[in-house]
């Protein structure tokens, strides 16, 4: 709360994987009051669109917020540009509810892609409540894994899957999830990743009766419950995932009513999208 | 001014043509020239008891600004305003005058009111043009307030407290200030440069808007309460409310506050030179008859892909809540209004919405509103097709600033509770106005909070409450 204007600079910036970058950004306000699970609301550029990204990890003392980004449309990309040094146009959080944290016994999270975000945080957070802690890691395939190393270290076991063999246990990792479940007791999963995923797993731990939270990722505007654009359906309830979640219990979560909100504005995406490949000159990633 | 004829057609303020206008966010009234403007002031009867004063939420001296009008004196004008109301050029704009000030007005009862609200924004732009006298701050106080939310009831919270020697700090949620003059009001009716003028003006007076700071997130009002001497909550009613019916999260409906943040606050009405998009669609439907209600009709109706826009409220057009003046210039622009008309649930295909089931209404005795109850007619149901819904029904409090602070009591709708003298919570030294009180009100009242708060607190700061 100090008198200075923050500027959001990015301090370090590096390339995880294909398609996804890591940034070190000063919000010392941020950095201070982030829990595991919140997210922050970013607008890169003057005319950009304001889009949630997690706070993957917070250090109050050096007064930064680490977020990952994946790269998938226009804003995402325009975000890869960015390079130490340069600031950020607008940043503001922490949103969301923190992560309902309990000493749960042997907790397994499960994540995939931008899922990885979430996942890190709440990992960290899971075991400094004393609980055992198994990770699952999906990726397509070898290159596009990252963050080995940083989750090596907070969970008690890891295991990475890639849908082509090429690293790990071949396979989804639903398929992983399955196997620890029947070899060992688990009293809670956590996970986060692309729709698709989420529902497999709730539908994969519900026969079972574990606890089971999603941190889900819908549509966002204002971030503060101003706009319902990011309004979910759990247990036959309207939420507003922005300030009742993101995180929500799995097993209530009307999954396929969220990837169809997702869908809302395909066609103006792309359009964006498009658009900025052929404007954007002087950058390097046009994959 | 001495006896004369009073001429009972006010001087027209000159408009746009509809079908001009709807191509464009541009200002659909163009106002007063100086011309008109003086030969309109001179309809002003001058009423000793003057009741357009009474009728006015914070008694602007009606008669004495117009007068000063009449002999030219303009930015006089202005600053006789601004006594009372900080922000005449918005006011001028958007008051529903017709049930205040000019509702009053002694010439209406033989003819055409006072266009005591033309003749307000006129003053105020032509102060504006002229540029701002710098007002007089007294010694500096040493004292600190911060502000949470930078719409009307903020703005002239922060003025006067400059005025009276603290300094202030305005934190805001959005990446722009001004609450609901930006995100909400459409730019047709209200230009952002006239908001973002006051919003300069106000700067230049010393204080700090703080962007991107959402206070119960950022910061608590404890932490607040740690580095300032008092807080001001004025954090509005951002707070949608929605229908309880059947497809509601189908694609294509969407609240008023996202459809009008989408276009306003984030300029989608010129994707894809600004990355937020909005989707309509051929035909839109708007569901309510508020201000809200027709600035989302109007809005939609400039936006490229619209064909069609309809108005759907549950009472007759005479029930309508909205200013006059935007039910007559929707009506114009080719806005089709379907009244007595109640959604019962969307309906949608592959995921998106395609109609609205409708039923049609009859009114009956007049409920606690005062206005007919509508009550449904059965067996009248039908389906209006359309391709986007937007529910513009209402508002109440956002929560999220006062999560966790036990000490401020909310209401039934959430709205935050106050001493009706002080604005101040049970916290003390934090006190509250504006929509945040109240849930959805007016510019006027909350900037009418706004000053009364500024005097509580000073109160507070310097010889306790
Ligand atoms: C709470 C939350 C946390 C998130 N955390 C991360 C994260 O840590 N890392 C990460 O890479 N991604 C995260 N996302 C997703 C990220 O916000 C979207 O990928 C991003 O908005 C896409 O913008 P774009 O312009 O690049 O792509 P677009 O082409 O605009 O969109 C690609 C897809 O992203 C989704 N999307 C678009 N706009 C938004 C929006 N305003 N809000 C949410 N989703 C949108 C849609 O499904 C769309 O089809 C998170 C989303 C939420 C809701
Ligand atoms: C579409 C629309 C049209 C309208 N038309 C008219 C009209 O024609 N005439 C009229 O008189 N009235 C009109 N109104 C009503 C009028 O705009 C409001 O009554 C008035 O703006 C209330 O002022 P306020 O200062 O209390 O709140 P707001 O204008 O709502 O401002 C509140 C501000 O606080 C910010 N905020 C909220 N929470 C936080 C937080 N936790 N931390 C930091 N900042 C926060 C918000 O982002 C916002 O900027 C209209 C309202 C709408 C929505
Ligand atoms: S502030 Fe509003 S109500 Fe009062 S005189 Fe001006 S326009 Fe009329
Ligand atoms: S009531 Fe009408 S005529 Fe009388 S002073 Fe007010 S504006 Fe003028
Ligand atoms: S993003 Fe607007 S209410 Fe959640």
């Amino acid at each position: 709360m100090s008198g200075v204007i923050k500027m959001y600079r990015i301090v370090e910036k590096r390339e995880l994987a294909k398609g996804v970058d890591e940034f070190v950004i000063e919000a010392p306000e941020i950095a201070r009051r982030a829990k595991p699970g919140q997210f922050v609301i970013v607008r890169v550029v003057a005319r950009g669109e304001r889009i949630p990204l997690t706070v993957a990890d917070a250090d109050p003392e050096s007064g930064t917020i680490t977020l990952m980004v994946q790269r998938v449309g226009k804003s995402t990309y325009h975000l890869s540009c960015f390079e130490e040094g340069n600031s950020i146009r607008d940043l503001v959080g922490p949103l969301g509810k923190p992560t309902e944290i309990k000493k749960w016994g042997h907790v397994v999270a499960v994540g995939g892609g931008l899922g990885l975000a979430p996942i890190h945080h709440i990992c960290k957070g899971i075991k400094e409540a004393g609980n055992r802690l198994t990770v699952i890691m999906g990726f397509r395939s070898k290159d596009l894994i990252f963050w080995e190393d940083r989750m090596k270290i907070i969970a008690d076991r890891l295991i990475i899957t890639t849908n082509d063999g090429s690293y790990g246990k071949k396979g989804l990792v639903t398929d992983a999830l399955k196997e620890v479940i029947e070899e060992d007791e688990v009293n809670a999963v956590i996970c986060a990743g692309p729709v698709p995923m989420m529902k497999a797993v709730a539908e994969l731990t519900r026969p079972y009766g574990i606890y089971t939270v999603a941190s889900l990722n819908p549509i966002m505007v204002d971030g503060t419950g101003m706009c319902g654009a990011c309004r979910v359906t759990v247990g036959g309830e309207v939420k507003f995932a922005c300030v009742d979640g993101p995180e929500f219990d799995a097993h209530k979560v009307d999954f396929d009513e969220l990837m169809n909100r997702l869908r809302m504005f395909k066609e103006q995406e792309s359009l964006a999208m498009r658009r900025f490949q052929e404007k954007h000159c002087g950058c390097s990633r046009r994959e | 001014m001495g006896k004369r004829e009073i001429r009972k057609e006010r001087v027209p303020v000159p408009e746009r043509e509809p079908s001009v206008r709807i191509r464009d966010f541009k200002e659909v009234k163009l106002g007063y020239s100086p011309q008109l403007a003086v030969e309109e002031a001179k309809r002003c009867l001058q009423c000793p008891h003057s009741p357009c004063v009474d009728a006015c939420p914070v008694s602007v001296p009606i008669p004495q600004f117009i007068k000063l009008i009449a002999e030219g004196k303009f930015v006089e004008a202005a600053r006789k305003i601004k006594e009372e109301n900080i922000m005449p050029s918005v006011c001028g704009r958007v008051c529903p005058q017709e049930i205040q000030c000019e509702g009053a007005c002694v010439v209406g009862k033989v003819g055409e009111p006072v266009a005591i609200g033309a003749l307000e924004a006129f003053a105020g732009d032509h102060e504006a043009s002229m540029g701002y006298e710098k007002f007089e701050v007294k010694e500096k106080s040493g004292k600190r307030v911060a502000i949470v939310g930078s719409g009307p009831a903020g703005i002239s919270c922060a003025a006067d407290l400059l005025r009276y020697g603290h300094e202030v700090v305005i934190f805001e949620a959005l990446h722009e200030p001004g609450g609901v003059l930006i995100y909400g009001i459409p730019e047709f009716r209200l230009p952002n440069e006239t908001v973002k003028r006051e919003l300069e003006f106000l700067k230049e007076m010393g204080a700090e808007i703080r962007l991107n700071f959402v206070v119960g997130k950022t910061a608590t009002i404890y932490e607040l309460l740690e580095e300032f001497d008092a807080v001001f909550i004025s954090s509005g009613a951002g707070l949608p409310y929605l229908l309880d019916i059947e497809g509601l999260n189908l694609n294509g409906v969407y609240s008023a506050n996202e459809f009008l943040t989408r276009v306003n606050l984030m300029r989608a009405y010129r994707f894809p030179e600004y990355d937020t998009p909005v989707f309509t669609g051929k035909r839109l439907a708007v569901i309510g008859g508020g201000n809200t209600a027709m600035d989302v009709a109007r809005t939609a109706l400039r936006l490229p892909d619209t064909e069609e826009v309809y108005v759907v409220y549950r009472r007759s057009e005479k029930e309508m809540p909205a200013r006059v003046e935007e039910v007559r210039h929707a009506k114009e622009e080719g806005v089709i209004f379907k009244t007595l008309t109640s959604p019962v649930r969307f309906v949608g295909e592959n995921g998106w919405i395609t109609g609205i089931e409708c039923i049609k209404m009859e009114l009956s005795e007049p409920d606690e509103s005062g206005r007919g109850r509508p009550v449904p007619i059965p067996g009248s149901e039908f389906i209006l097709e359309v391709d986007s819904v937007v529910i513009a029904i209402g508002q109440g409090p956002n929560p999220v600033v006062v999560d966790g602070v036990k000490e401020i009591k909310r209401g039934k709708k959430g709205e935050i509770i106050v001493d009706p003298e002080t604005l101040m919570t049970d916290l003390p030294g934090v006190f509250a106005g504006g929509d945040a009180i109240r849930g959805g009100s007016t510019v006027i009242v909350a900037m009418g909070d706004g000053r009364r708060a500024a005097k509580s607190i000073h109160k507070y700061l310097t010889q306790g409450l």
